[in-house]
């Protein structure tokens, strides 16, 4: 496990999401409303759908693919759905995203 | 400091206002409860079950003792308020203590109405209204003799049932001829006695007592005839009086029962009443759905929520009697001006009226077979003009001919048949969620296991299997857009409408959103409220609250790729236009290129990251964006018209360019398509189209309300017009109309079912000038709409986030 940097926080788009790429692994990095940032696999337990172009509320994103809802933190599937993605720890220093991977 | 809230009166009314009052705002009021009876709330509405020894006590506790605890909510049980000193602001109880108050809820409800009838005074002549009086009854039914029941309504009834259900001989006593007379017509009374007549219970109609007997406790029962029967057990269940006794030595306003507004205030100022014991523009109310909804209203007023106020309701009935299905709601006497829809079929004991008034129906009494109450009652509530289903409609929602899902009595379906064909739920599934998990509303049942939960086109059969399961528990009410909020689309409109707003969020702040930021379903609907009242111009349309497809401008597809769909207008190309496609299509190594039902070319299997260079290259090339995402205006789908076919008889190609020059990137509650044909052969299939515009000899046709999709809908004819001019027309005002007056979501198809055609018929062709004010106001938005999304989002830089970003490997370093 290494702290990898990824961007400035600013490019993370408020209540939206981007996409990273590292070497076969997909990760999302979401920022909500209150401006907090979090990372998960960018795979919803369900079908795989792309949790990046899900709607973003609270600190939850919702799937683009059959709406299950993802909490951001914990990676759990939330109400009657049952399935978990993996979640990334991030820091932030001088403005600068890092990822530990 | 929190303010004192008062309640007087621990029944069913009254908690359901302090539950709705907690659900808002937890924290705003110190809650007192007087009750005179010496239990927690319970449900009244169970008594007769709770007689015949169907449910025990504790199945029919609403509130238990724990829940008071836990909402820290004071309740004073066996203890009567007497008066109120409105000017000091205190309730003074039994025993003289005194409570002050800052808001006062008087749910008093009823009391028995006992007639003067002589020995009424005698120890076991009683009512038909608490868990007293039901051990009463229980601790003196004897074999040996016969109990007596006064009053044929619903209450009485339930009570002969009860005690017939112990064995005794019953007698029930009405004074008119007919059951139940206050909700039913004598056909359906008739099938009801007889019905009734199997459980043991002896009727005598047209007859009253005359006299009751007996030295303290009741021996003998005097009819008007004479006859005379030993029992030891009267009950009266005549009705019911508001109980007003407390309003009247407190000076506040009463008349039949205590007069409340819209708001349920009284005329003494932070006093509100609810329930039996109200009297809201004349009318009062002794059944629980009434008493909910005005509970729902004043939550809100007392948790400073905006609201429409409570504006009356519209009773309905079933009778809680095991194996009689009987529902009856509104007018359902009718009178010389309406109309009646019968259908009598004795053998089986099916029975079923409607009565009409000018096509809507006013009133319903559905016997032995109550499968389509909620649909009836929706119809009525709603004010629905039945003039094209009139011939149908007795047979109920399943006679209409649902394609796609063919015939709807869930009764009549196996556990193992399939009602929500997205998710594959059966209704066995449906029925076990609902038993297990203690469901009560059609949002928990979606909510738990999905059925209704993608397409929507199975609700009604949802909501079938609901209220069956669930049978009397079941309370339609407006649900909530989603479970952020308690609102329904109509409301929402309303508040938009009456209100500023920035954002949605603020709107969110109005209307007591539970959440901060909403959801996938409430931001993106809240948000095209917005663009439908501001535009463009005025509103900044939030990516945020967009889904995904409208966000990113292309359609998302299982594998995260996205798909790409220049416009192509009027479905007319040309060999360059094809040329430069397939160039970008091979540059981008586009994987699947095919022809879309809309008749242009869908590019499939494009990255996210390639979406803004393709769009580029698009654009150098003159094409826009082809809206194949968008809940606005697909396609103008045509057949080649009388350029060539020997049939046609006007230029539907021409036509369909000059419609999708007109309505291109027009947005809309849900996706909208239009297509023309050049004569009725109508090959472009106009008629399953959201627009369907059909060329005859003399103009064009117009139909509406089309749609090819899970349940096919073939479209409404709307009008015929003469010139390309009257076509333009009434295509802007037709299109206005509909994104301003139907729900976020709602195709035409569903808005035309539920306002019905008429209603669209009016708003556009009855007075010209209104239809010239949509027509202004589509061609006011059509200013900023018609800017193309792909150029647009690459000149403000938007598309800079689809790029993702790419991490080196470590190893490298």
């Amino acid at each position: 496990m290494a702290w990898l940097e990824v961007t400035t926080v600013e490019n993370i788009p408020l209540m939206g999401a981007r996409k990273i790429v590292y070497k076969e692994l997909e990760i999302a990095i979401f920022k909500t409303k209150e401006g907090e940032l979090f990372a998960v696999h960018n795979a919803c337990p369900h079908k795989k759908g792309k949790l990046s172009e899900g709607i973003v509320h609270d600190k939850m994103v919702t799937c683009p693919m059959h709406s299950w809802v993802i909490d951001l933190k914990s990676g759990e599937a939330q109400g009657s759905d049952c399935g978990c993605t993996k979640t990334y720890e991030l820091k932030i220093e001088n403005e600068m995203v890092y990822i530990n991977l | 400091m929190k303010e004192k809230l008062i309640v007087i009166g621990n029944g069913m009314s009254a908690l359901r206002t302090v539950e709705e009052i907690l659900t808002h705002n937890k924290e705003k009021y110190e809650i007192t409860i007087f009750g005179e009876e010496p239990h927690v709330n319970y449900n009244r509405i169970m008594l007769s079950y709770l007689l015949s020894g169907e449910k025990t006590f504790e199945d029919t506790i609403i509130n238990h003792e724990h829940w008071y605890e836990e909402n820290s909510i004071i309740l004073y049980k066996n203890n009567k308020v007497l008066y109120v000193d409105t000017q000091k602001k205190k309730v003074i109880c039994s025993f003289n203590q005194e409570y002050a108050y800052d808001k006062l809820i008087i749910a008093t409800g009823s009391k028995p109405f006992i007639p003067p009838t002589q020995g009424s005074n005698l120890n076991n002549v009683i009512g038909f209204r608490t868990k007293k009086d039901v051990d009463t009854i229980l601790q003196t039914l004897s074999n040996d003799k016969t109990a007596v029941v006064v009053g044929g309504g619903l209450l009485g009834l339930e009570a002969a049932y009860g005690i017939a259900k112990q064995g005794i001989k019953t007698i029930l006593v009405h004074r008119s001829h007919n059951l139940m007379s206050q909700q039913l017509d004598s056909t359906a009374g008739k099938l009801l006695q007889k019905n009734l007549e199997q459980y043991g219970i002896e009727f005598r109609l047209n007859d009253t007592i005359k006299a009751i007997h007996g030295e303290e406790d009741v021996q003998q029962v005097e009819f008007n005839n004479g006859d005379v029967v030993e029992s030891n057990l009267v009950v009266f269940a005549t009705g019911i009086t508001p109980n007003i006794e407390m309003a009247l030595q407190s000076d506040i306003q009463t008349r039949k029962g205590i007069i409340v507004d819209d708001f349920l205030r009284t005329s003494v100022e932070d006093i509100y009443a609810i329930g039996e014991c109200c009297e809201h523009n004349g009318c009062t109310y002794g059944l629980v759905a009434p008493l909910f909804e005005q509970a729902k209203e004043l939550a809100k007023t007392l948790t400073n929520i905006p609201t429409l106020g409570y504006k009356g309701s519209i009773t309905s009935t079933r009778l809680k009697v095991s194996g009689v299905d009987l529902f009856s709601a509104g007018d359902y006497l009718g009178d010389v001006t309406t109309e009646e829809l019968i259908l009598l079929d004795a053998k089986a004991g099916v029975y079923k009226k409607l009565v009409l008034f000018e096509d809507r129906i006013i009133g319903v009494v559905l016997y032995g077979d109550t499968s389509d109450a909620s649909w009836y009652l929706k119809l009525l509530k709603e004010q629905t003009n039945i003039a094209n289903l009139r011939a149908k409609l007795l047979y109920g929602k399943a006679g209409l001919g649902d394609a796609g899902h063919g015939g709807n009595d869930v009764n009549a379906m196996s556990d193992d048949e399939e009602v929500c064909g997205c998710n594959g739920v059966c209704k066995g599934d449906i029925v076990t969620a609902i038993k297990t998990n203690d469901l009560k509303t059609l949002g928990e049942v979606k909510a738990c296991t999905k059925a209704g939960a993608s397409c929507g086109s199975c609700l009604g059969l949802v909501e079938q299997i609901l209220v069956n399961t669930l049978g009397d528990e079941y309370q339609a009410k407006e649900e909530g857009i989603c479970s952020c909020c308690d609102v329904g689309h109509k409301e929402i409109k309303a508040c938009i409408d009456g209100n500023e707003f920035d954002n949605v969020y603020d709107v969110f702040k109005k209307l007591n959103w539970k959440t901060g930021d909403g959801c996938s379903k409430c931001r993106p609907a809240i948000n095209y409220y917005l663009l439908v009242k501001y535009n463009d111009n005025h509103y900044k349309n939030d990516p945020r609250s967009a889904l995904v497809n409208d966000r990113v401008f292309a359609n998302i597809q299982k594998d995260g790729t996205y798909s790409v769909v220049p416009r192509i207008w009027g479905g007319l190309t040309s060999p360059k236009e094809l040329q430069d496609i397939a160039q970008i299509a091979v540059k981008y190594d586009v994987p699947t290129v095919k022809f879309t039902g809309g008749q242009r070319l869908d590019m499939l299997g494009v990255k996210k990251e390639q979406l803004e260079p393709m769009w580029k290259d698009l654009n150098e090339c003159g094409f826009v964006s082809g809206q194949a995402y968008a809940k606005g205006l697909r396609t103008v789908k045509t057949c080649v018209g009388n350029q060539w076919c020997r049939f046609g008889t006007q230029d539907s190609m021409q036509m369909g360019i000059d419609i999708e020059k007109l309505t291109w990137g027009s947005w809309t509650p849900h996706k909208f398509k239009i297509a023309v044909s050049g004569c009725p052969r109508n090959c472009a299939e106009a008629t399953i189209k959201d627009i369907g515009v059909i060329g005859v000899d003399s103009g064009w046709e117009i139909h509406i309300a089309g749609n090819g999709g899970i349940k096919v809908r073939v479209t409404d004819f709307f009008c015929k017009v003469a010139t390309d001019e009257e076509l333009f027309f009434y295509i802007k005002a037709i299109m206005q109309f509909y994104r301003e007056d139907a729900y976020y979501l709602e195709r035409t198809a569903h808005w035309v079912e539920r306002v019905g055609l008429e209603y669209v018929k009016e708003a556009i062709l009855s007075d010209k000038n209104r239809a010239e004010i949509y027509v202004q106001r589509f061609e006011e938005s059509q200013i900023y709409a018609q800017i193309d999304p792909w150029q647009q989002s690459i000149e403000t830089g938007f598309t800079k986030e689809f790029e993702p970003i790419v991490l080196a490997p470590k190893e490298e370093f």
